[in-house]
């Protein structure tokens, strides 16, 4: 099924794309169907700047599994920077 | 087997007098043809539904597929375009505009030189549920919905389609006969969904057809995709065809198109 469901939030920083890098404001996440991975449905991210048009974007395709370990990861990340690190 | 046809991009009309991208896909046969609205699903204007449309074109009818985010990524690839139009809270897009743009897919459709005034709509997953949407709402000749979900039940709290009443409370207003592919294993149209869809027809004396395919779940007509199911594919596409020959075509021209789209 198409879920239509979308989690918008405005991020800051950069992404790399075919083009090169590109600032990112936006961030857009959602459990569909997907455009290339091999899965029905699938955590797919894209990372914006709307400023630039709709084609200023990165995106990523990741299994359920697949998003939860990266989530995890990137909190865990987080979570033991060194103090003071993190503003 | 004369398969001659001419695919191309071009501006319809939709809803509210916008100028919107579709892509065309016409046979070269003079005619009287009809011709099929062809929705996407809600990954976009994409490759694979540009190849459906394709199809109704090598077998003989013409066909167009309004692009239904245009208006948010004019000249955007399809994929990026459907992010533009998440992004920008467009997704779902409002069942008036859908409408509107179908409408005038039809109009573009009625209005080619080989055309028998004829107009069907087709569609798959979310365009399934759209394509029900446009024969509850316009004068159609034929309708196939290709395992639309939220036709029937109410969307879930949270969902974007909360609150809004179920298609299926409309069955009554359906145009024209409807044909109905589903997966046995599919959740979103569930089976107890499919029967309630079909006890809403039968109800207010529709003529419909269902087939339900054991051991097939959504999407199964997705040549690319896991959840492609050759057995269940090829019998909906005869079935599509059958559908397609018996309401948009005169019985001459049936015989001729029909065995060439199956051949």
């Amino acid at each position: 099924m198409c879920t239509y469901l979308t989690e918008k939030v405005s991020i800051s920083g950069s992404a790399k794309g075919p083009a090169g890098w590109i600032r990112v404001t936006d961030a857009s996440g959602y459990f569909d169907h997907p455009v290339h991975a091999q899965a029905e449905h699938t955590l797919n991210i894209d990372f914006l700047d709307p400023s630039a048009g709709p084609s200023a974007r990165v995106a990523v395709e990741l299994t359920a599994e697949s998003a939860r370990a990266l989530a995890k990861a990137i909190q865990s990340t987080l979570d033991s920077a060194p103090p003071g690190l993190i503003t | 087997m004369y398969d001659a046809m001419l695919a191309e991009t071009v501006t319809i009309t939709g809803y509210n007098g916008d100028e919107i991208e579709a892509y065309s896909a016409r046979t070269l046969r003079d005619g009287p043809v009809g011709g099929v609205v062809v929705i996407h699903h809600l990954p976009g204007y994409d490759r694979q539904t540009k190849e459906f449309t394709r199809r109704f074109a090598a077998g003989g009818l013409n066909a167009v597929m309004p692009n239904l985010y245009h208006r948010e990524a004019p000249g955007a690839d399809p994929d990026d375009a459907m992010a533009a139009a998440r992004a920008g809270g467009s997704i779902p897009v409002p069942d008036e505009r859908i409408v509107g743009d179908v409408a005038g897919a039809a109009a573009y459709l009625r209005g080619l030189s080989n055309s028998n005034g004829k107009v069907g709509v087709i569609g798959h997953c979310s365009g399934g549920r759209q394509s029900f949407l446009a024969a509850v709402s316009l004068p159609l000749d034929a309708a196939v919905d290709c395992y639309g979900g939220f036709v029937v039940g109410p969307p879930p709290e949270g969902h974007p389609l909360h609150g809004s009443p179920p298609l299926v409370e409309r069955a009554g207003d359906l145009s024209c006969p409807l044909l109905g592919l589903f997966g046995a294993e599919d959740q979103h149209p569930s089976p107890e969904h499919v029967a309630e869809l079909e006890a809403a027809l039968k109800a207010h004396g529709k003529t419909y057809e269902f087939h339900s395919y054991e051991a097939a779940s959504h999407a199964f007509l997705q040549v690319d995709r896991p959840s492609y199911r050759p057995e269940a594919a090829v019998d909906a596409w005869q079935h599509i065809w059958a559908w397609f020959g018996r309401y948009l075509l005169s019985s001459f021209d049936r015989r001729g198109v029909v065995s060439c789209a199956l051949t």
